[in-house]
């Protein structure tokens, strides 16, 4: 019997007993249907991570933390240093230590550090253009160093004295500037509180406006903006009161390897990581939800296995004569074996391409739908995305699985002896 | 003289030990000739179907040999003892073993199916086998739809459709009336004398054995008498030269 034979066999074999094969099908189809969906999710998102990291591009910047020194309880409270800024931040499950300006001058005496720029927290109270009202507004300083997603104009520069600003998309709108076109050009006021309460205000020009993106999520200022603005709220502070920054971004020098110098900043004891690493945090934890789903979904495919085993051992059961009469006919054992072997296969190839297929057509739809409400304000985020490849490993590992749990039953099928099969009843 | 297509000699099976041991073979001994036909006749239990099934390849003797053409069958492989079983016997049997839902024509070529022969010359030869037994007309039509009469001449057809040159029949005509019965019969001794097939019917039924050629009585392991031949095979071979053809 040659290989097309018994694939034909075996797949007119399934059909024979159509409940039964239906009903091992729908349980592959459940496990396959979900595997799919949630591979599809992580695709999705990591395929956005990049594409927002590859719009980045490689900025040969590093973000600066500092490492905190905590508290544990196995060596007591660590040693006050009066150079130390006594304050920390805490990011998530991280914690960090306020970089002090004595800090800022250690990074800046690393290899391969080109400049260092503080991060400096802008706070201002509103925005407001022409007498189209006041509105609160998020400015984030030193926006000019990522360059913006534009939608329209250009990006922000840094080495100019006039001061700039880059507005995303829905902060149009309610700011009265029109279409993303008409804003640019547009002059926006900016009004900030100095240290003793006084109000300043600055005006600067809107040059590019950007589409919403994970790091798109409020206005940016040039350098110009930025150290203008710091001024203003600086008035009247104290001498004696040092300044402490959450975090500072260096620059590289051009050649420096970004590997080097995160190991000697931590040799130092602070942390440096590129918005890579930063994008790559946010990866861990969703590759970290997609696969525990993945792990439900792979449990009930081992399941599913099992309803493959019970179906072809009823079939075995049930075609005992059948196997009989074929092995009388002199076929040989291997090919009785390969034969049940297929039939499992195909259940599986079954249940794996139609879990797949409606999954696809499922995912596809919801995400558009997504994409349309609850996640529009993250363009080019399609929540599912299903890669050809990971699809084809799904149904691929499926089918092995089938085939897996087609062993058992085959070899019973293959070890029939055709006298007893043919007496049997 | 010509050497038998299947002898036996000294043939014993036993199956169990120790207080079920059961021995449905004691030492049997049996020559078949080209385009002969013979009868194996025996009350249920005489262990003529054990007979057959050693002859037919199908069980292992526990002691003794069983020849093909002269080859000693334990000589050979599984492989080639596959592919006798597959391309140089038939077999008809009391039950149908008809594959369900699945068509007469399919069920016809699953020993050229076996073989690996292609699926334009399977059909072929399948039509032309059901052609031959008058079913040419019932080749799409589902096995298990068919009369029991039909359904024993598909089996025929499938007996016939690898061109055996044995077949080996065991109750052919127990699950028939007895004008199904006849017709089957005709059927059967029409291919042995048009096409010089061998043929060795499994029985109980006196009437359809002396209609053979030969037959051998087998009770309690042993071969006990037969008609127009003796007992032990030795003496069988020399009436063969003379031994008259049954006319249907």
């Amino acid at each position: 019997m040659n290989f097309l034979d018994l694939l034909r066999t075996a797949v007119a074999n399934t059909f024979r007993s159509k409940l039964r094969t239906t009903l091992t099908v729908i349980a592959i189809f459940i496990g396959a249907f979900t595997i799919t969906l949630t591979s599809a999710i992580g695709t999705g998102v990591s395929n956005y991570i990049d594409t927002q990291v590859s719009s980045i591009g490689d900025t040969g910047s590093l973000t600066i933390t500092k490492a905190v020194d905590t508290a544990s309880t196995d060596s007591g409270p660590a040693e006050y240093d009066p150079d130390e800024s006594g304050q920390s931040v805490d990011r998530g499950p991280a914690s960090f230590s306020y970089l002090s300006q004595s800090d800022v001058d250690d990074i800046r005496a690393i290899d391969g550090i080109e400049s260092i720029r503080p991060a400096v927290a802008l706070a201002p109270k509103y925005a407001e253009h022409g007498d189209h009202g006041k509105y609160v507004v998020s400015l984030t300083a030193n926006a000019g160093e990522l360059d913006a997603d534009l939608a329209s104009g250009k990006q922000l520069d840094d080495d100019t004295d006039a001061n700039q600003v880059i507005l995303p998309t829905n902060y149009l709108e309610n700011l009265g500037l029109g279409s993303a076109k008409a804003a640019v050009g547009k002059e926006l006021t900016f009004a900030v509180d100095d240290y003793q309460g006084k109000e300043h205000t600055l005006t600067a020009t809107v040059v590019g406006v950007q589409n919403e993106s994970l790091f798109g999520g409020g206005a940016g200022a040039n350098a110009a903006l930025t150290d203008a603005m710091q001024a203003a709220q600086e008035v009247g502070k104290p001498d004696s009161i040092a300044t402490s920054y959450a975090s500072a971004t260096a620059t590289l020098d051009s050649g420096a390897s970004a590997t080097t110098v995160k190991k000697a900043l931590s040799d130092d004891g602070f942390l440096g990581q590129t918005i890579q690493d930063q994008l790559g945090q946010f990866q861990t934890v969703i590759s970290g939800i997609v696969g525990v789903l993945n792990a439900f979904a792979v449990i009930a495919l081992v399941a599913a296995g099992f309803g493959i085993i019970n179906t072809l051992l009823m079939s075995v059961q049930e075609r005992t004569r059948e196997i009989g009469l074929m092995k009388a006919m002199g076929m040989g054992g291997g090919k009785v074996y390969t034969l049940f072997s297929l039939e499992a296969v195909f259940i599986g190839f079954l249940g794996s391409a139609i879990g797949a297929g409606v999954a696809i057509l499922l995912g596809t739809g919801i995400s558009n739908v997504l994409a349309g409400t609850v996640l529009k304000d993250l363009p080019g985020l399609q929540i599912m995305q299903f890669a050809p490849s990971s699809v084809a490993t799904i149904i691929l590992v499926v089918m092995f699985i089938a085939f897996l749990a087609g062993t058992l039953p085959a070899r019973r099928a293959a070890r029939q002896n055709p006298i007893e099969a043919l007496r049997y009843e | 003289m010509t050497t038998p297509v299947l002898e036996a000699r000294d043939l014993a099976r036993t199956y169990g030990r120790g207080p079920t041991r059961f021995d449905a073979l004691k030492g049997v001994s049996l020559q078949v000739h080209q385009g002969e036909s013979l009868a194996i006749v025996g009350k249920s239990g005489s262990g003529k179907s054990t007979l057959m099934h050693l002859l037919a390849l199908l069980d292992k003797p526990s002691t003794g040999q069983v020849l093909l053409d002269g080859t000693d069958a334990a000589t050979l492989g599984a492989r080639q003892v596959n592919r006798t079983r597959n391309s140089t016997f038939g077999f008809v049997f009391q039950q149908f073993f008809l594959t369900p839902k699945t068509s007469v024509l399919d069920n016809v070529v699953l020993p050229l199916k076996i073989a690996g022969v292609s699926g334009a010359e399977r059909k072929r030869r399948g039509m032309a086998a059901l052609d031959s037994l008058g079913l040419a007309d019932k080749a799409k039509n589902d096995a298990n739809d068919l009369s029991g009469g039909q359904k024993q001449r598909v089996v025929i057809a499938r007996a016939l459709v690898g061109e055996p040159s044995v077949i080996f029949a065991d109750e052919p005509t127990g699950n028939l009336d007895t004008n199904t019965g006849q017709v089957v019969e005709d059927m059967l001794f029409g291919l042995q004398r048009e096409r010089g097939i061998t043929l060795v019917v499994v029985t109980h039924d006196e009437e359809l054995a002396a209609r053979c050629d030969r037959s051998v009585n087998v009770r309690d392991g042993l071969i006990v008498g037969g008609s127009d031949g003796v007992p032990t095979a030795g003496a069988a071979v020399d009436q063969q030269a003379t031994h008259g053809r049954h006319s249907a």
